[in-house]
Order: structure tokens, then sequence, then C-alpha cells
């Protein structure tokens, strides 16, 4: 069952990545973009990392990209043109030479072989929460920092001279 | 007497130069020739003594040495800065500062009119330094100092007015070039023989080369070399085949130039050389004979061509190559004294002729055309009665310095093989007639003067006419310590004792040197009314042909004959130079300066400066401004690194 | 159980359309778009490997990578809009003051 589901999420993935970068209309990007993270979401649930899936789908989808849209929206960006190099045949030969690449390297399975997972706590808040205000707290408030720091850097990037 | 001050001769110029050179803008011309004229008469002084000192003395006494300091000391080459006081030299000082103090003291009136005064007697001093460097000097290499500073002080003489032209094809600029040029090429042979002279006797003190000589002389054939060489070397300087060329257009020099450094002292440089090594040249036979030859052969073909010249100068200019002929034939007939005394004569009497053509020239405002002169010795009496004593010393009147060198010389080369005899009284002959001519045509006959010139004819000043009286007088008397045997002691001597005995004593442990036999009475005494009876010969020659009233018609026509025409253009011996020597390598120097240098090096040299601007511009294009280009090479460098790390 | 060779490959998978993205796309927000997935293909990497060591530790710096994250999109956006500001546009072709 959870073969079919990682697969199912996979594809989806997949798929919205390829279309994020193919669009022509940033809107529509972002919009994949989204269901890229949903689809994200759900394999992280897949793999026991319930906090980082929940914590996904409400910094990523939740916050970054409504800033991305809110910032199409206030540029009121529409569609424009595809770099030549993507236009309709050259994308399937791309395509095609992606595809080929990777049934290769399934097919030789080229990479190393991982070792079989260990068994360990699964990705409950509380253990995340026991690591990161455990050994990792400088980390943590450092990265409070980084936050200030972008607050105030976004806010000085995007300030009107004043006339 | 004591001669420990000698050295004292060189600092005098020395010091003359250096005043006119800081300070000679500042004098008057007075001051400023006085000056000049003043050292060399000090070092005059100086020279008398250390004549003095050497009368008298025999054996190794008569050479004292003084070492200035060690010069060089490299592995096996030791040579000091040293000067050798001996009869040979001695006699060679006199003479360079004897006479060019008195033509010192002329170019104080003849350089009257001219601004540059003050650099003409910086040089005229140089160049006595030089020269008495090159006499005074106890080795090859300070001779060779002193050979290669007269020959830069030539070439700054002869360039003098540097900004004249001489010829209508020859700058005066150019004229110096050619002097010093071909004094190169000489030089190369000297410098050849020199590294000869060091590699077989391992120094180049003249006394330890020809003790070393004597006692183990090279093979023939390297003495030859040394000797030919040497004769090379010779040639350049004293203006013999086959580098004669530079004498007659260095007249484009002032004058007293010509007078003291193409007359009597530089030119002779050649001549002093070969007679100091006597002892290489007694070992080398066939090389001293070459010697004899080319002093014939120069001697009659400069003499061929001085009566074809109508430029005062110029004639006196061959007249000069031919008696420099008459010194390397007598030192080639092993009559070194001879050569050495033709240049004690040649000097006084080849200067008094040169510094008399400088009065007429200077009476004239710079007219040198004999064709153009004529009757000036109403006009100028001093100068005439001068140049009159001149000729007839130069021609062999007997009594007359001339006449006793000359002769001397003659008897030797009569000895040595009957031809260079021949060849020497024909050119004797042909010597009377263009000097008579000469004379006749500048001081005889009709004025051809143009009107204007001829209204301002006068006599030079006293600083001119007094060195000429002076001159005048040597030219008399000078003869008299050289008599023959027949006639008296021959005071100066040479390989048979004398003053000059010393210098040549060791030609006695040469074998097989033959300093000839001795001529009977008999013999001196027809040689000697021969060559007379030539003189005289020459001098009527001279008065059928230019004193008529109806010869002034004919100066002015165009050579006729082949012979006249040929004659005329001095051989054509410098077009052939020109056409065989100076374009090949001009042609050659035109190669090598656009195909090597221009296309090759400047193209290498420029090919860096464009490989790396090609190098950049490549570079550029990585700059392209657009970021995706930049991560584009990042991701590459990443998976680069990538492959790195796993594979 | 889920094969985590295979979820290796859709990190790769989508770290390889995010820098097709990035090198591609001359719109700035979809390059934007596309850092963001590269990142989040990091993150599942991470998950992946958190997995495979039976400890957290990765799955801790996957929330720091977040945090990173948005506070670099925040900084980006306004770039962005500083960038439509001087241009009227956001095709990053214009952008070439570094040109040589």
């Amino acid at each position: 069952m959870r073969e079919l589901l990682f697969y199912f999420f996979a594809a989806l993935a997949v798929v919205s990545g390829i279309l994020v970068i193919t669009r022509r209309n940033p809107l529509a990007a972002a919009l994949y973009l989204v269901l890229a993270f949903f689809a994200l979401a759900g394999i992280y649930v897949l793999l026991d990392a319930f906090f980082l899936a929940a914590v996904q789908v409400a910094v990523y989808a939740g916050a970054i990209m409504v800033l991305f849209l809110f910032v199409i929206m206030l540029l009121n960006l529409g569609p424009d043109d595809l770099p030549p190099i993507m236009t309709r045949k050259v994308r399937w030969v791309y395509a095609a030479a992606s595809a080929l690449l990777v049934l290769v390297f399934l097919a030789l399975d080229l990479g190393r072989r991982l070792p079989a997972p260990a068994a360990g706590p699964a990705g409950e808040v509380e253990a995340i929460g026991e690591r990161l205000f455990g050994a990792y707290l400088l980390p943590f408030e450092i990265t409070a920092i980084l936050l200030l720091v972008a607050i105030v850097g976004s806010v000085v990037l995007a300030h009107r001279e004043s006339k | 007497m004591a001669i420990d001050h000698f050295p004292l001769i060189l600092l005098f110029p020395l010091l003359g130069v250096l005043v006119n050179a800081t300070l000679g803008k500042r004098l008057s011309l007075r001051a400023s020739g006085g000056l000049a004229s003043l050292t060399v008469f000090l070092s005059f002084l100086v020279a008398v003594q250390g004549f003095l000192a050497l009368r008298g003395v025999t054996g190794d006494a008569a050479r004292v040495v003084f070492t200035l300091w060690e010069w060089i000391a490299s592995g096996d080459l030791r040579v000091d800065f040293s000067l050798l006081l001996d009869p040979l030299s001695s006699l060679m000082v006199l003479v360079v500062t004897g006479v060019g103090f008195l033509i010192h003291v002329y170019s104080i009136g003849y350089m009257a009119h001219d601004r540059d005064y003050p650099r003409f007697f910086a040089y005229l001093n140089l160049f006595t330094l030089a020269m008495l460097l090159l006499v005074l000097g106890d080795n090859f290499l300070v001779l060779f100092v002193g050979w290669e500073g007269v020959g830069l002080c030539s070439y700054l003489l002869i360039g003098f007015w540097y900004e004249r032209m001489f010829t209508a094809t020859m700058s005066t600029a150019q004229a110096g070039q050619k002097a010093f040029i071909v004094n190169r090429i000489g030089d190369f042979g000297f410098l050849v023989a020199l590294f000869l002279i060091f590699t077989h006797f391992h120094s180049l003190r003249f006394a330890t080369v020809f003790a070393a000589a004597l006692q183990h002389p090279a093979s023939p054939a390297v003495m030859t070399a040394i000797g030919l060489l040497l004769l090379l070397g010779a040639t350049g300087k004293s203006a013999q085949i086959p580098l004669f060329v530079w004498l007659p257009d260095a007249m484009a020099g002032p004058t007293p130039v010509s007078a003291l450094i193409h007359a009597a002292t530089m030119v002779t440089a050649g001549v002093y050389m070969v007679a100091r090594s006597h002892v290489l040249y007694a070992l080398a036979p066939a090389a001293l004979d070459t010697v004899a030859w080319i002093g014939a052969l120069t001697a009659l073909m400069a003499a061929t061509i001085a009566v074809a010249q109508n430029d005062i100068k110029k004639v006196l200019a061959y007249s000069t190559v031919s008696q420099l002929g008459y010194m390397f034939l007598g030192l080639g007939s092993a009559a070194y004294g001879a050569g050495v005394f033709h240049v004690m004569t040649h000097a006084f009497f080849k200067a008094l002729l040169f510094l008399g053509a400088g009065s007429v020239i200077h009476a004239l405002h710079e007219e040198q055309d004999i064709r153009k002169m004529g009757g000036l010795r109403r006009a100028l009496p001093i100068t005439f009665a001068t140049f009159l004593v001149a000729t007839l010393a130069i021609t062999g009147f007997p009594g007359l310095s001339g006449f006793f060198s000359k002769d001397e010389i003659l008897a030797a080369a009569f000895q040595a093989h009957p031809l260079l005899w021949a060849i020497g009284i024909l050119t004797a002959g042909l010597t009377s007639f263009y000097m008579f001519r000469l004379l006749f045509l500048t001081f005889f006959g009709a004025s051809r003067l143009s009107p204007e010139r001829a209204a301002q004819v006068h006599e030079s000043p006293r600083a001119m006419t007094l060195p000429l009286m002076i001159l005048a007088l040597l030219s008399v008397v000078g003869g008299w310590v050289g008599l023959p045997p027949v006639l008296g002691t021959h005071l100066l001597g040479g390989t048979e004792g004398g003053f000059l005995g010393p210098v040549f004593a060791d030609l006695h442990h040469v074998p097989g040197a033959g300093h000839g036999g001795h001529l009977s009475h008999a013999t001196e005494w027809a040689l000697m009314g021969v060559s007379t009876l030539v003189a005289l010969a020459g001098f009527a020659a001279a008065w059928l042909r230019y004193l008529r009233p109806a010869a002034a018609r004919d100066l002015f026509r165009a050579p006729a004959s082949v012979w006249q025409r040929l004659l005329a253009d001095k051989y054509r011996i410098d077009e052939l130079y020109d056409a065989a020597v100076v374009r090949p390598l001009a042609a050659c120097a035109q190669f090598l300066w656009r195909w090597i240098d221009e296309i090759l090096i400047d193209g290498l040299v420029n090919f860096s400066g464009l490989a790396v601007r090609v190098g950049g511009e490549v570079l550029r294009l990585f700059q392209t401004g657009y970021v995706q280009t930049y991560a584009f090479f990042m991701v590459l460098g990443v998976i680069v690194l990538l492959l790195r790390l796993l594979a | 159980m889920i094969d985590l060779n295979h979820a290796l490959v859709v990190a790769f998978l989508l770290f390889g359309t995010g820098v097709a993205g990035v090198l591609l796309r001359r719109n700035a927000i979809v390059v934007f778009m596309s850092i963001e997935l590269m990142l989040n293909a990091v993150n599942l990497a991470l998950v992946t490997f958190s997995r495979l060591r039976g400890d957290l530790d990765a799955q801790v710096l996957c929330f720091f990578v977040m945090a990173v994250a948005a506070a670099e999109a925040a900084i980006g956006l306004g770039l962005v809009i500083a960038l439509f500001r001087r241009h009227e546009s956001i095709d990053l072709d214009r952008a070439t003051l570094l040109r040589s």
C-alpha cells in the first residue's frame, strides 16, 4: 500500500516540477509548484517525517508560495514567451533524453546500494522538538536572527526612494 | 737627466681638453686657442727633455718604462697602462708635439671667424692626447687605445662642420663616417692580429712579445698572418691600398686638421706600428715583402691620381697617400730607420704644404679650385715662399730634407728589389710633376681669380705665417740628421746604429734577416743622380705644360682621353667599393631589417601582445552579464566536482 | 517497504528539473520558483537519509533549510520588485549591467 502511494506522490511531484518550469504563465507555474509541495508533504508522511510534512505545508505552500503569488499579482505579470530553447520541438528532445537517462540509470542501478534502514524514532513533534531545543538550540536561535535580517533586508530592498 | 715626470706629457693635453670642453664657450678665441697651444707646447718641452735624456744612451738604458697603473689582470692576460720612452717613441712625440704645436698656433688664425672654436681646440687637444698615447704605449693594448682615439678624433674633426655639404653627393658628416668605417675594417685586422699575438706569445707587452718571438717563433704561417693582419690595420690608418679611400674625402675637414692629422701625425701611426713590430716582420719575410709592394704600388697609384686633381687639398691628399707609400716601401725594404726618417721630414713639408694651402684658401675666401687661382705669389709672398720651399723638399731637391729621406728609402728599395726602386723613381718623377703643377697653377701665371676675390686677397695674419716659416726652416734643415754614408754620419740611424739604433738592435738576433749589404759609393752617387734627374724632368714637364700662356685655356677642358678620365675619376675605386662591398652590405642590412627585425622579432613580440589580447577577448565572452550564464558554469563546476568525488 | 533508492531518484529528478528551470527560464519569478524546487529536492534527500540513519538530525537540518528558504524567498522577491521598478519587466535578459 505504502509503496503504491509513494510512487503516486513521487510521480505527482516530478510531473508538477516539470510543469512548473514549462508554463508560460507564472501564475500557473506557481500553482503547480504548490501541487509539488503537497506531493512532497505526502512523501514525508510516508517516510514518517510527520512534523516536517506539516511544516512543509504550513511554511512552503502556505507562506512562501503565498508570497510568490502576492508578488505576481502585485506586478500584474502575464504570460510571457518561453526562451527559444524550450519551444515545442526541442522540449520533446529533452524529455526523451531525460527519460532515457533515467531508465538507463534504473536499469543499471548505477547508484550505490543503500544499506537497510536503521530503526529509529519517528519524526514526531516531540522527538523533533527534543532535538531542536537540545543539541541544535544555537542554530535555532541564529535562524531567528536570520529571519529578522531577512525582514529588514526585504523592507530595505523594496523601499521606494523618497522623492 | 731625471725624467720621472715624463708622464706629464699626457696630462697637459688632457687638461686642455677638459678646460676647452667645459669652459671653452666663455673663453675668447685667443684664450681658447692659446690654452690649447700652450698645453701642446708644454708637452713638447717634456718631449725635448725625454729626447735629451736618451741622447747618447745605448743598450737597455735606452728604454724607460713608466707604469701608470695595473690595468688588466685576468687569467693569462696581464696588461699595465704603461708608457715606453725609447728613441723611436721619443722621435715620434717630438714630431707630434712640435708640429702639433705649430698647427695649434696656426689654427688660432685660421679659425678666427668660426664660432665653434672651443670645440675645435678641445678636439685638437684630444687628438694630441690620443696620438701621444699611441706612440708612447708600452704594449699593443695601450697603442690600440690611442689608435682608436685618433680614429675617433679624426671622425670628429673631419666632420667638424657637420652642417655643410662637402661635395654635391657627400655631406661632411658622411666624409667623417667614411673615414671611421674604413678605419674600422683595418682595426678588425689589427685586433685579430692581437688575438694571434696573445695566443702565441701570451702577452701584449712589446718587450715580452718580441723577446718571445725571437726565442720561440710561431709557425711561419702564423707569423705571416700576424704580419699581414697588422698590415691591414696599418693600411686603414695610413691610407694604403686597399683602405686609402677615406683620405681624399677627409679633406672635408678644416685645413689645420688635414695638416695635423692627415699629413703629419695620425696617418703615420701605421708606419710607427710596423716599425715598432719590426721583430715580428723580420720573422715573416713574406709579410714584409707585402708591406714593400703595397707601399710602392700605393705610391705610384696615388701619384698618378694627383696629377689629374683640381682641388688644391685633393692634390695634397693624394700626395700624402703617395708619400706614405714611400714610408711603407722603406719599412718593407727592411730600412726601418729610413721609413721613420721620412715620417719626420714628411711631417715638416707636408704640414707646411697643407698650412700653406690653408693660407691660400683663407685668402681667397674658401676657393679651393686651382684652375681659378693663379699669380698669387705677389699677393701672398710669405705663403708663396714657404710653399716653394716645401715643394722643393717634397720633390727631393738636393740638400733639403725630402732629398735625404726619400733617397735613403730608394737606396734600400734598390737593394731589396730593382723593380721596387723603378716604381719609386717613377713615382718621384710624377711627384715632381704634380707638385710643380700645383705650384705653377696656384702662384704663377696670370690671375684667373674672379674680380671680387682678387680685390680681397691679402696675406694671412702672423699666427698663420709664423708656423709656416718655422716649418719651412725645418723642411730645409730637417734632413741633415740623416746624411747618407757618402756624405757624412747618419745621426738618426736605424738598423745601423745612430740615435734609433737601440730600437732596432734586436734585429741582429734574427737569423737570416738581411739588413742589406752596403751599396758601393758609386752606386749611391748614381742613385742620387738619377733621382735628381727625374725630379728635374718632372719640373720641366710641369713648366712646359702649365707656365705657357696658352695653358690657361686648356685648364677647363673636360678630360678627353680614356686615361685622363680614369685619373680624374681616381680609377673609380670608390665606385668599385661601393658596388662590391657597400651595396651588398646595405642590401644585407635591409634584408635583416625588413625580414628578421620587423617581421620576425617584432612579430614575435607583437604576437605575445596579440596572444594576451585574444586570450582576454576569449575570456571576456564568459562575462555575459546574464546571471544564468554564471549559474550554468557553477552547475558545471559542481558536476565536475561530484564526478571527481564520486568516481 | 519503500525503496529509499527510488526516493533519492525522485530527489535527483526534482533537483535536475530545478536546475533546468534556473538556467533556462527568463522570467525571474519562475527562476526563483525553480530554486525553491531545488531546495525541496534537497529536503527530500535529507529526509530519506534521516530515515536511513534512524535518527532525526537530518530532519532538524531540513527544518533549518526551510527557514533559510523562507528568508531567501523574502529577500529574493524584494529584489524582483526592485528589478521590476527599474526595467518595467522581470526579464532576466535585461539585467546585464555586469556585461563586459
